[in-house]
């Protein structure tokens, strides 16, 4: 089991036939992702090595039958290409591309609360469920199946995590980057809702960073509703105040969004703090010892 | 990215957002023609920096007569003006900002900005104005007003009519402050601001709304289409070197007083190695994201702004190889040095794709760079760099 993507996700690419688009969706199908479409308007007719290409979303999803999309469009024009998943029913929409202007996010938020559809990202390195299907841009190779959920606002922090608890030959469940925008489709409360549900996942990984409230939020969430163990990591310790590091969320406004004040919130929820990002495999293997038991955590 | 308090005030003027007559002077010469064209005195005299604090540092002065413009304008001109967001370095001021005084019956806070954590607009007002927003929040939180504006719908007259009777205004007054704040919220959204600050924001004797300060921050992802704002920018308020780094395409930011330079993959893990550098007792110099493609090019130019820094004592170079792969990149690094020309000790820790490879270029490349086998042997090293 995992969390909103597995053997039954099928795959369109919005911007398919651009560079990054084209080379990451050879690379998901690859990996075992089933993808049945892309869309690039005015490209209608053409095939990226086999993948039929359509001028809509909704006519691919009528010709294919696709319940997920991929984003990989330009920041002007990727707000536009959300709402038109949104409009054309899909259940699930990743949207990779990062720049994308606030406001134009703001309209996206509010209109995605009146649909069924959800969005993770943007700006955000996609979702996976290894052995089964990868929408986005990790390494695919760096994963294995196994008991735990991982949710982070980082890239590159989130296959730190994956590779430390590999080491220990801990697997994971369903594997989601939220992205590092400050207005974002899901959250960590909606990730940590599905895998506290999720019978397969028996443990749980949050990464945050410095910026917003979300840490805090999702820290009460945990303490009154999540009965997993959670491990937790916040970077940005170091970042000075008023300055955004790299993500556009990464920012401390005033005294608000400090990593200290993100940190002390999950401690007093229970969670188990990493404080070294070099210890923390050592820390979830740990933590976890209790729910995985002795056959998935080897070494 | 931030403007100045007069190029605020243009965009304000531009919006029908009434504000105090005056213009920006570049020298004392021009500061007193201005106050001469404006006609009567007092004259304020306000320097021109992105800080905050600007009148207890002394930055901001009212001039009685002709012969105050000529002492004030030439005493700012120049000075570097230290306030609580400057640090002690201080900025140097080059600009004023020449306007008339106003009498001053009462002033409030006025602010419009998108809100991350409802996906709303939000005005925040408060009849608490001209004082520090963040410390009435903290200790009178009751003081402070919050409207929040469904961007899909647009701001409604209920919404202006909450502020003004929540301010305590009535009459003329009231009218006055919601036609001023609907303007705001126009600006706010087609600039694609990220805060529209009026602090104070004044009521005069003589009955007027009045934007007596302004601050705007915008979406830098929002630049592009908003051309004649980004001519706003002020390449003087920014460090030179990250400046030089915003044309290769780098997310460098320089920190005070560090002696460890960094350069990394991922703004997540960027934070987390400059914390990795703190916590084994020595300062990070910088952040530096080099991005998920970081090409040949830009790890060179990365090189060369962390080693401007004559404070920086060693290097760590934190690189999780994804669809970037390690002997690439490893590449990258050796080519970069050779050309840069490495005199302080480089450490470099990699995982990921083809990581093995990427080792051994480093290895081979008999260069001045120190392998760690995982972050937590990075942290041991560069902390022995640190020591000598």
């Amino acid at each position: 089991m995992s969390i909103w993507v597995d053997r039954n996700t099928k795959l369109v690419v919005q911007g398919i036939t651009g560079k990054e688009g084209q080379f990451h969706t050879l690379t998901c199908k690859a990996y075992g992702t089933n993808v049945v479409a892309g869309v690039t308007p005015g490209k209608g007719g053409l095939n990226v090595e086999g993948i039929p290409v359509f001028n809509t979303v909704a006519k691919a999803v009528k010709e294919t039958g696709a319940n997920a999309a991929m984003v990989f469009v330009p920041p002007p024009f990727c707000a536009d290409a959300i709402l038109e998943d949104i409009e054309a029913g899909i259940p699930l929409i990743v949207a990779i591309t990062e720049g994308i202007p606030v406001m134009d996010m703001l309209k996206v938020k509010n209109y995605l609360k009146s649909s069924k559809s959800r969005l993770i990202g943007p700006n955000c390195p996609g979702i996976i469920t290894p052995g089964q299907c990868k929408i986005g841009i990790q390494p695919g190779h760096i994963h294995s199946p196994g008991p735990v959920g991982i949710v982070s606002r980082s890239g590159t922090l989130t296959y730190e995590a994956v590779h430390q608890i590999q080491k220990y030959g801990i697997g994971q469940s369903t594997v989601v980057g939220i992205g590092g925008d400050p207005v974002n489709g899901t959250n960590f409360i909606d990730c940590l809702t599905a895998f506290q549900a999720d019978p397969e996942t028996k443990a749980i990984i949050m990464v945050g960073e410095i910026g917003g409230s979300a840490e805090e939020e999702a820290a009460d969430f945990i303490k009154k509703n999540v009965t997993k163990p959670v491990v937790g990591f916040i970077a940005g310790l170091t970042a000075p105040p008023g300055r955004r590091m790299g993500h556009a969320g990464a920012i401390i406004s005033g005294s608000s969004g400090t990593a200290q004040g993100k940190i002390k919130a999950m401690r007093e929820a229970g969670i188990a703090i990493v404080e070294n990002l070099g210890h923390m495999g050592d820390i979830a293997k740990e933590a976890f010892a209790s729910v995985i038991g002795a056959k998935s955590a080897k070494k | 990215m931030k403007i100045h308090e007069y190029q605020a005030k243009e965009l304000f003027q531009k919006y029908g957002v009434p504000t105090p007559r005056g213009k920006a002077a570049f020298s004392v010469d021009e500061a007193k023609k201005i106050a001469a064209e404006l006609g009567n005195f007092p004259v304020v005299v306000k320097a021109q920096i992105h800080a905050g604090g600007r009148g207890k540092g002394g930055g901001v002065k009212l001039a009685k007569n002709a012969a105050e413009v000529n002492q004030y304008a030439s005493s700012i001109l120049g000075m570097t003006l230290v306030t609580h967001q400057t640090g002690p370095e201080g900025r140097l001021v080059k600009k004023l900002l020449v306007e008339e005084g106003l009498p001053i019956e009462k002033e409030l806070y006025l602010s419009v900005l998108p809100d991350r954590g409802t996906a709303k607009i939000v005005f925040m007002a408060s009849e608490a104005g001209g004082m520090d927003i963040e410390e009435v929040a903290a200790k009178t939180p009751e003081k402070i007003i919050k409207v929040y504006i469904d961007p899909l719908l647009g701001m409604k007259g209920y919404h202006a009519n909450e502020l003004a009777f929540g301010l305590n205004l009535s009459g003329d007054l009231a009218k006055q402050f919601s036609a001023m704040a609907t303007k705001l919220y126009k600006l706010c959204v087609e600039t694609d601001a990220s805060l529209v600050e009026i602090n104070p924001l004044i009521l005069t004797k003589d009955g007027r709304v009045i934007a007596l300060d302004g601050k705007i921050n915008f979406d830098d992802n929002a630049m592009y289409r908003h051309k004649d704002i980004a001519e706003y920018r002020d390449l003087d308020e920014e460090d030179p070197a990250e400046v030089e780094a915003s044309k290769y395409e780098l997310n460098y930011i320089k920190m005070p007083s560090g002696n460890i330079g960094n350069m990394v993959n991922g703004a997540g893990l960027a934070m987390a190695t400059m914390d990795i550098i703190q916590l084994a007792g020595a300062t990070p110099a910088n952040f530096l994201d080099v991005g998920g493609g970081a090409s040949a090019e830009q790890v060179e130019n990365g090189f060369r702004i962390i080693l401007s820094d004559p404070s920086v004592k060693g290097v760590l170079i934190n690189i999780f190889g994804g669809i970037l792969r390690c002997d690439r990149l490893a590449n990258g690094v050796v080519e970069a040095a050779k050309k840069v020309g490495i005199k302080i000790p480089v450490v470099i820790r990699m995982e990921g794709t083809n990581v093995e490879e990427g080792r051994e270029i480093l290895a081979k490349s008999g260069l001045n760079l120190i392998t760690a086998k995982d972050i937590s042997d990075a942290a041991q090293k560069i902390a022995e760099i640190a020591k000598r």
